[in-house]
């Protein structure tokens, strides 16, 4: 059976503020010794009260703004209860009832084409303090308390781990440009909600949640694992699928239940008296909007986000035309990285045999996807689809039907592979003898008299093992 | 009686639920012993500023949780309950004091005394150096021997305060002692049915004298105090369940010496650090925050704040003040700890009202005046008319 996987991502992301959420002390990483940047307030001693930092409100609202999200012109705090040692007053001041941002909405361009991953909400609360284990005691670094965070909180949008990156990559960059935070290591870390349901399937699966991941490879890992996890579950019956909080062990790559105690928690949330509701008026959201970072090039997040590099991102962004082109065959399925090969190496490279540049280019998306589709699919090698894509350039061929004709799409069984080989090492006596004298070379001859006599056809890696056997 | 936790030598006496730098601060429990703060609150700064000198740290029941400050952790018993800072002023040992109004201990203190005490409007006075217990109706409130020694000291402490976001901006306050000629009080039957004959004398007598000085006194029926009772002391053992969550013995206080983990040593010190009282809070604070009882309980009693500020306001469209008992008798004899929850609750029933919608109180001559938000002027007035009578 096949499965669809859901994924939902709640992103904490601390801000660049230069004083904590509730007091002045510095940021933590103006600190060099643990507990360099606590007041009174911040280490929850008596008698301080938690004074709102306007600055944190402002970076929030133009996150949301980032995010297409709805601004709420009323927001309030809320107190979260739970004893730890490195949360110094028992609670966590954050928001439920009233967060600043919500209903906000992102579209990322991946191999399964343009999506859109609706937020559910921003809200900004505080970040804990830290332990630092040591021999027979714990020690507590208070630099960490109180600084500002929000988190973003998506609806079970994502359908793969790809998504996922793609989305914290994009969000990196906008972060990062709109001076939002510098999203440096650990300053960004994710919740991820995970269940796999039986595709066309409209019901959720059982669904966990695991917690406090930093790095993106760790996360991409770990929902592969996780999705793997639960496939087997519904396929083969491994185990039962319970709700509950796990955490991803980086060594073995596996994930693990957390102990009940850390996961059923009564919060016991509840109006923070101390600060008053923030009312946003109209004149304030407009002087936020005013201030907010030059317009961030979208489409540059977009590809960096994709994993294509620096240099073509140049290329593309300068060039309005294959820029369309590429969003044209990702938006039709493409894979934006090998949509970007294709385009920035394949084109011009043949561009360039006839003295011409990637301006001249005047293939259609559609023709192009056609070429990267067949290649995507199995149907011919790369190797073939590039023939295809000369053709396509230099004569305007429809690819598919030139596919045919020249007989590029063959399905290539082992039997008829073999009976080509064969007629190849028959043919070819002297390479044959060659390899068999050690030169090792020669194959490539024999390899290349293939590839000639399937007409680009066919696997090159299965053609030359196949050979390979049958010289030996 | 020993009055302080702490003595030095000044005019003015704070409670022990206030901070005044470098001088030990418990608010009365067991569970802040030793602690010493960085920095005193708003309201000393502003008078030390003026002139006024601390007196000394006075005893305080644990988080003033209590009727009036009998289950201290370091005061001794006494037979005849009556509150350390209003007895000073009492004695005329200080000129006032400095206490916060968070569950109706420094207003029956005052009237078991026989002083003077106001609890301002909510947002007056900077709640910055306070122990905080009940954030949305606790306010520091003033004690001194008549209302023109009120008026002194809340002029000075009254105002903005940055370090404090509940503290009102841009708020002007007018406590002039002017005329009473022709305002109008109302006394509540339903109050005056909770209480013994000689209170009841008390408050007779009083409106008595408010009526000799040209003020309109009738008796109304107004039956929401024992709801607002209620939904205040739903959100106030919240608030004080949540508050006082952060003495774990971590960071200072008291620490238990037996504990084999970080579990054993929350449990442990605060099963130490806590009196009963203080323990019966935390639970029914918590209970009332728990998932199945927070919309019938606490966020219940939220919708009450806002009906009951409704309907008080409306009241004062006709009345000048509203005027009350403060405790069921006059006088409180000791009694064990196990039954001061209920004890407190039933008696908080006079005083409740102030603290959930943040209107001013004003405690004189063994009675209590309710006024409407900002309407201090006119209960210092009032008062003013009654004690110059004696004059
Ligand atoms: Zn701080």
């Amino acid at each position: 059976m096949n499965y669809e996987l859901v994924i939902g991502l709640e992103t904490h992301v601390e801000l660049s503020t230069e004083s904590k959420i509730f007091c002045s002390c510095g940021g933590h990483s103006a600190a060099n010794e643990p507990n360099d940047c606590v007041c009174p307030a911040c280490s929850g001693m008596p008698g301080m009260l938690p004074v709102m930092n306007k600055r944190v409100i402002e970076l929030a609202v133009t996150a949301g703004l980032m995010l297409n999200c709805e601004i709420s012109r009323y927001t309030t705090f809320d107190k979260k209860n739970y004893y730890y040692p490195d949360l110094p007053c028992a609670y966590q001041i954050t928001q439920l009832n009233h967060p600043i941002c919500t209903n906000g909405c992102v579209t990322l361009k991946t191999s399964l084409g343009a999506r859109d991953i609706r937020i559910k909400q921003i809200h900004m609360e505080e970040d804990a303090g830290k332990l630092v284990h040591g021999g027979k005691f714990s020690f507590v670094d208070f630099n960490r308390t109180s600084v500002p965070l929000i988190e973003i909180v998506t609806q079970p949008d994502f359908r793969s781990a790809e998504e996922v990156v793609t989305y914290l990559n994009k969000l990196k960059s906008m972060f990062r440009s709109g001076g939002i935070s510098e999203c440096e290591e650990g300053a960004m870390r994710c919740d991820v909600n995970i269940s796999v349901r039986p595709e066309g399937s409209s019901e959720f699966g059982v669904r966990t949640e695991i917690k406090n991941m930093s790095s993106f490879d760790a996360i991409e890992r770990a929902i592969k694992y996780e999705a793997q996890r639960h496939m087997d579950a519904l396929e083969f019956d491994t185990e039962e699928l319970v709700q509950e909080t796990r955490r991803f062990d980086d060594v073995s790559g596996k994930t693990f239940a957390m102990r009940n105690k850390e996961t059923e928690a009564d919060y016991r949330y509840f109006p923070d008296a101390n600060l008053m509701p923030i009312i946003i008026d109209d004149e304030w959201l407009e002087q936020i909007k005013a201030n907010k970072p030059a317009a961030v090039d979208e489409k540059a997040e977009d590809y960096r986000a994709a994993g294509i590099s620096d240099k073509e991102i140049d290329m593309l962004i300068s060039n309005h035309k294959i820029a369309k082109l590429l969003d044209d065959i990702v938006a039709m399925g493409c894979n934006a990285k090998d949509g970007a090969a294709w385009i920035l190496t394949d084109c011009a490279g043949i561009l360039r045999k006839d003295g011409k540049t990637l301006g001249d280019l005047t293939i259609t998306a559609e023709k192009l996807f056609a070429v990267t589709n067949m290649v995507d699919k199995g149907d011919i090698n790369r190797n073939a689809g590039k023939k295809i894509l000369i053709a396509v350039i230099e004569d305007d061929v429809d690819p598919v039907e030139y596919c045919k004709a020249q007989g590029l799409d063959k399905k290539v069984d082992t039997a008829m592979l073999g009976t080509v080989i064969d007629k190849v090492i028959a043919e070819n006596t002297q390479s044959v003898t060659d390899y068999k004298n050690g030169k090792v070379k020669a194959i490539q001859a024999l390899f290349g008299a293939c590839m000639k006599e399937l007409k680009g056809a066919g696997d090159p890696a299965a053609i030359k093992t196949l050979l390979e056997e049958k010289l030996k | 009686m020993n009055c302080y936790s702490v003595k030095l030598n000044g005019n003015i006496a704070v409670d022990d639920t206030i901070l005044v730098k470098d001088v030990e601060a418990t608010a009365g429990s067991k569970m802040l012993e030793g602690f010493k703060p960085l920095f005193s609150a708003e309201a000393v700064t502003r008078l030390e500023n003026k002139g006024y000198k601390v007196a000394g740290k006075t005893h305080v029941g644990e988080f003033g949780l209590d009727l009036v400050g009998e289950f201290s952790h370091y005061a001794e018993k006494e037979d005849t309950l009556k509150g350390a800072a209003a007895s000073l002023v009492a004695e005329g040992e200080v000129k006032a004091a400095l206490g916060v109004d968070m569950n109706g201990s420094c207003r029956r203190a005052a009237a078991l005394s026989g002083v003077d005490f106001l609890k301002a409007t909510y947002g007056t006075v900077s709640r910055y150096g306070v122990i905080s217990c009940a954030a949305s109706g606790e306010q520091m409130g003033v004690y001194a021997k008549n209302a023109q020694g009120v008026k002194e000291i809340i002029e000075v402490i009254a105002g903005e305060d940055d370090k404090d976001g509940t503290c009102l901006k841009n708020q002007t306050y007018d406590y002039t002692i002017g005329d009473v000629q022709g305002k109008k009080v109302c006394i509540v039957k339903e109050l005056l049915q909770k209480c013994d004959d000689a209170v009841k004398a008390n408050v007779t007598a009083y409106a008595d004298k408010l009526r000799k000085c040209g003020v309109e006194v009738e008796e109304i029926s107004f039956d929401i105090f024992d709801t607002a009772n209620t939904a205040w002391q739903i959100l106030m053992t919240a608030e004080t369940c949540n508050n006082v969550s952060r003495y774990d013995g971590v960071k200072y206080g008291h620490r238990a010496k037996q504990y084999k983990n970080i579990d054993e040593l929350y449990v442990n010190s605060r099963t130490e650090g806590f009196n009963f009282l203080t323990k019966a809070v935390i639970m029914y604070g918590s209970d009332v925050l728990s998932k199945n009882r927070y919309a019938d309980c606490y966020d219940k009693s939220l919708k009450v704040r806002r009906v009951i500020a409704d309907k008080f306001a409306e009241l004062m469209a006709n009345y000048d003040a509203v005027l009350t008992p403060v405790c069921s008798k006059t006088a409180y004899e000791r009694y064990d700890i196990k039954d001061a929850f209920v004890k407190v609750f039933e008696e908080s029933v006079f005083t409740s009202l102030s603290n959930l919608i943040g209107t001013p109180a004003f405690v004189s001559g063994g009675v209590q005046l309710l006024g409407k938000a900002f309407g201090e002027a006119t209960l210092l007035s009032l008062a003013n008319a009654v004690e110059r009578m004696g004059e």
